[in-house]
């Protein structure tokens, strides 16, 4: 048990990063066309994220691929119960994939608004699919008595025993998605660019502010009702706590920043907002891994973690992997310029 | 079409274009090595290469990114019950990749595309070294997550059917995982030599770009005509012996043999009659499969009647042509490139223009040969998932239907069109513009 505790938590971390990384990725997309009026600024956002956006991507394989080795049962369960879902991200992310690196092969302006629209449509859908993945989780999936499950896009919009993708309580979470990890993008642009895009970025980072407030304030409250896991939790595992308590002090953290103008500061805030939310997430419903609207059929981490052997074994490389891969990513973040100009030389 | 046709269909079809990225830049990522370590020795003209193959590799490793992401996923989404009772072995490998390979490659590729003025030439050829080493990585897990499928090794079965990693060490040094690795990166390299070749000849054929078209072939021709040796000898004679002793259902299905007989005959052109068990219009080469596999005149090799009808791969023609196909082109690559190769070292490549239009239009067929290879290994694999422990049949996603899978094949097979269209233009813009 207590391995695969160990195991539960390094898979939540690697995807934490994932959506800390590639979120900012996303929250550029979707303000990609809103904040960068100019061709040159749009090339300035594009060469801010260009280096990494890859980079950041691969947490989602390295994640996905460790939730598949920590536990193989969940992974074989949810991904093919999402599975029209899933299939529609895997597509949306060739196309965010594609925006980012095609938009420069020609000087056409019908090709690069064709793909700055491919860019910016794809992030804003997928920001949204990962707030209502997420959703779909905390509020449990119908898992029949075989631990098996068809989730279709939705039903009636309602959260029932058969649920879709889709209710009103899933597209709450996407909306909360949607919204901080624009603002979270917001403070990437503002924290590597100057002069109008910075001002621009500006106002949107302090507009999402607001909105991520109400968002998380309504699914926090939301949660409560289809989660009742979460309420026992809360009376069980009070130290739980601290992961909510690091979602109010670090959005506390980006609006003081941001009116400080301590950029720096306000990304890393953002991140560490996005990140005490997913905590918030697993800790409710913990120890479950895939809840079930019967709650009977519900996964638990014992029953989906995988053989004790394997899992210690791969601790032992897992672990440096990571740090390596982490080092990595320390020198590429380290390469990159501080301040991406419009008027910067060309490298492509 | 039923559910497992159309799940089968789909992951063939994904991967099988997907491996049309990375064949490419796995092999060039060793040539742009190669290309810029020339460069650090005073070749100006082999760094200018260097620096056009690097836009190819660009445009290419991306195409293979956004191709390999929903790779991982369909382990999930389409094989769960295989995932679900393999995942403790095949999920180590997978992670491997993710972890030892991806992020490397990722962190440096920017460095290699676009760092060499920062950078200065030593660091920028270390860059093309480390993703280098990550393409090579990735491969390693792949081959030795397939090896497993192909050849169990360091697991055990317990009753409930889920597959248990007993030794990790085994798993990672399958002796099938050594011998498909090597055959697998150097049909990379044979890919990547003659893309290198063929675009070279076709400059050299315009008039155009010549000081360039020269590193090309030169670099091109010569790697070209090591690896499509070694695709063939050792690697691929290998290959074949290993499926000989420990497949050999699949060994008689690809070769053709369906009567059990010693000093066999190898069978070079006909095509299989599956309801006279025999090949119809056939040339063979008497005694030879017996040598090639045994290196005896006589030695018994078992024919497919041997063995029951329900451990036959479900398609044998088409594994029988996939592996002609692949051996017949590897005959011609050593051919073509040889006679290259000896023209280049008598300084009369770049005159002899029908040598010049062969290597141009030779660019399509070593994917068509890799494609076809692993055709091979993976019809040949047939019926089995996981070779004498799990049915292919029995891997499906139950929860998925038919329907469901054949609306996403569909959806693959239209954005991979685009993605071909998107390619080709790019690609072909590139080379337009030339080296300088």
């Amino acid at each position: 048990m207590t391995l695969g505790i160990v195991w539960f938590a390094l898979v939540a971390v690697a995807l934490g990063v994932y959506v800390v990384l590639d979120g900012f990725d996303f929250g550029v997309g979707i303000l990609h066309r809103v904040v960068a009026k100019t061709d040159a600024e749009r090339k300035t956002l594009l060469r801010s994220i260009g280096p990494v956006w890859d980079g950041n991507e691969v947490w989602l394989i390295a994640g996905a691929a460790s939730l598949f080795l920590a536990f193989p049962t969940l992974f074989s369960t949810a991904m093919s119960g999402f599975y029209l879902p899933l299939m529609i991200v895997l597509w949306l992310l060739v196309f965010r994939g594609l925006g980012i690196e095609l938009r420069h092969q020609s000087e056409d302006a019908l090709w690069k608004e064709a793909w700055d629209v491919a860019f910016s449509g794809a992030s804003l859908v997928l920001a949204f699919a990962l707030g209502a993945a997420l959703g779909n989780v905390v509020r449990g999936v119908s898992l029949n008595a075989e631990g098996e499950f068809f989730a279709p896009l939705w039903t009636n919009l309602l959260v029932g025993r058969h649920v879709g993708v889709l209710d009103w309580y899933t597209i709450t979470v996407g909306l909360t998605a949607v919204s901080i990890l624009t603002m979270h993008g917001a403070c990437w642009i503002v924290d590597r660019t100057d002069g109008d895009l910075r001002e621009r970025a500006s106002s949107w980072a302090r507009r999402t502010w607001v909105s991520t407030l109400v968002l998380v304030a309504a699914t926090t409250g939301l949660t409560f009702i289809v989660q009742p896991n979460l309420a026992h939790n809360l009376s069980a595992r009070p130290v739980g706590l601290l992961a909510p308590l690091l979602v109010v002090v670090a959005l506390a953290g980006v609006r003081w920043s941001i009116s400080r103008e301590r950029h720096r500061r306000a990304f890393a805030c953002s991140g560490a907002a996005i990140f005490g939310l997913l905590g918030s997430a697993a800790y409710a419903i913990f120890p479950m891994v895939l809840p079930a609207r019967v709650a009977a059929n519900g996964l638990s981490l014992e029953q989906a973690m995988g053989d004790p052997h394997a899992l210690t074994v791969a601790l032992w490389w897992w672990l440096p992997g990571m740090a390596l891969a982490t080092g990595y990513f320390v020198v590429l973040y380290r390469g990159l310029p501080a301040t991406f100009r419009p008027d910067d030389p060309d490298e492509h | 079409m039923d559910a497992l046709d159309a799940h089968r269909f789909q992951f063939a079809f994904t991967i099988v274009y997907h491996y049309l990225f990375p064949q490419l830049t796995m092999g060039l990522a060793l040539l742009i090595a190669v290309l810029k370590y020339m460069g650090l020795r005073g070749n100006v003209r082999a760094n200018e290469s260097a620096r056009f193959w690097i836009k190819i590799f660009g445009v290419t490793f991306v195409m293979g990114v956004v191709t390999g992401i929903p790779m991982e996923f369909q382990f999930g989404t389409n094989w769960a019950r295989f995932s679900s009772a393999a995942g403790g072995v095949i999920s180590q490998t997978l992670a491997m990749e993710g972890v030892f390979a991806f992020f490397l490659e990722s962190a440096f590729l920017w460095f290699l595309l676009f760092g060499e003025k920062r950078l200065g030439p030593k660091k920028h050829f270390g860059a093309a070294v480390l993703v280098c080493v990550g393409t090579w990585l990735s491969g390693w897990f792949i081959v030795c997550t397939n090896a497993f499928m192909q050849h169990p090794v360091g697991h055990e079965v317990l009753a409930d059917g889920t597959i248990r990693l007993v030794s990790l060490g085994a798993f990672l040094t399958n002796p099938w995982a050594f011998v498909q690795y090597a055959h697998t990166m150097v049909g990379s390299v044979v890919t990547a030599s003659f893309v290198m070749a063929g675009i070279g000849a076709y400059y050299a054929l315009q008039g155009r770009d010549l000081e360039h078209a020269r590193v090309f072939l030169k670099v091109g021709v010569t790697a070209g005509a090591i690896a499509s040796l070694a695709v063939a000898f050792p690697t691929g004679d290998l290959q074949a012996k290993l499926v000989a002793e420990h497949q050999p259902i699949t060994f008689a299905a690809m070769e053709g043999h369906f009567e059990s007989e010693e000093g066999a005959g190898l069978v070079i052109v006909g095509q299989p009659n599956m309801e006279t068990m025999t090949i119809d219009n056939p040339v063979v080469v008497p005694r030879m499969l017996s040598v090639m596999t045994h290196q005896r005149w006589a030695s018994h090799i078992e024919g497919l009647e041997e063995f029951p009808r329900d451990q036959w791969p479900d398609h044998v023609p088409l594994l029988y042509y996939a592996y002609h196909v692949m051996v017949g082109l590897g005959t011609i690559f050593i051919a073509l490139m040889g006679l290259a190769f000896l023209l280049m070292r008598r300084d009369r490549l770049l005159e002899s223009r029908r040598v010049l239009w062969a290597l141009m239009l030779a660019m399509p067929f070593p994917y068509v040969a890799n494609t076809a290879g692993w055709m091979t290994s993976e019809l040949g694999r047939q019926p089995w998932l996981i070779h004498e422990i799990m049915r292919t049949a029995d891997g499906t996603s139950q929860n998925v239907s038919g329907g469901n899978a054949l609306f996403t094949l569909l959806g693959f097979m239209g954005l991979y069109a685009l993605l071909s269209m998107l390619y080709f233009s790019i690609v072909t813009k590139i080379i337009r513009k030339g080296v300088a």
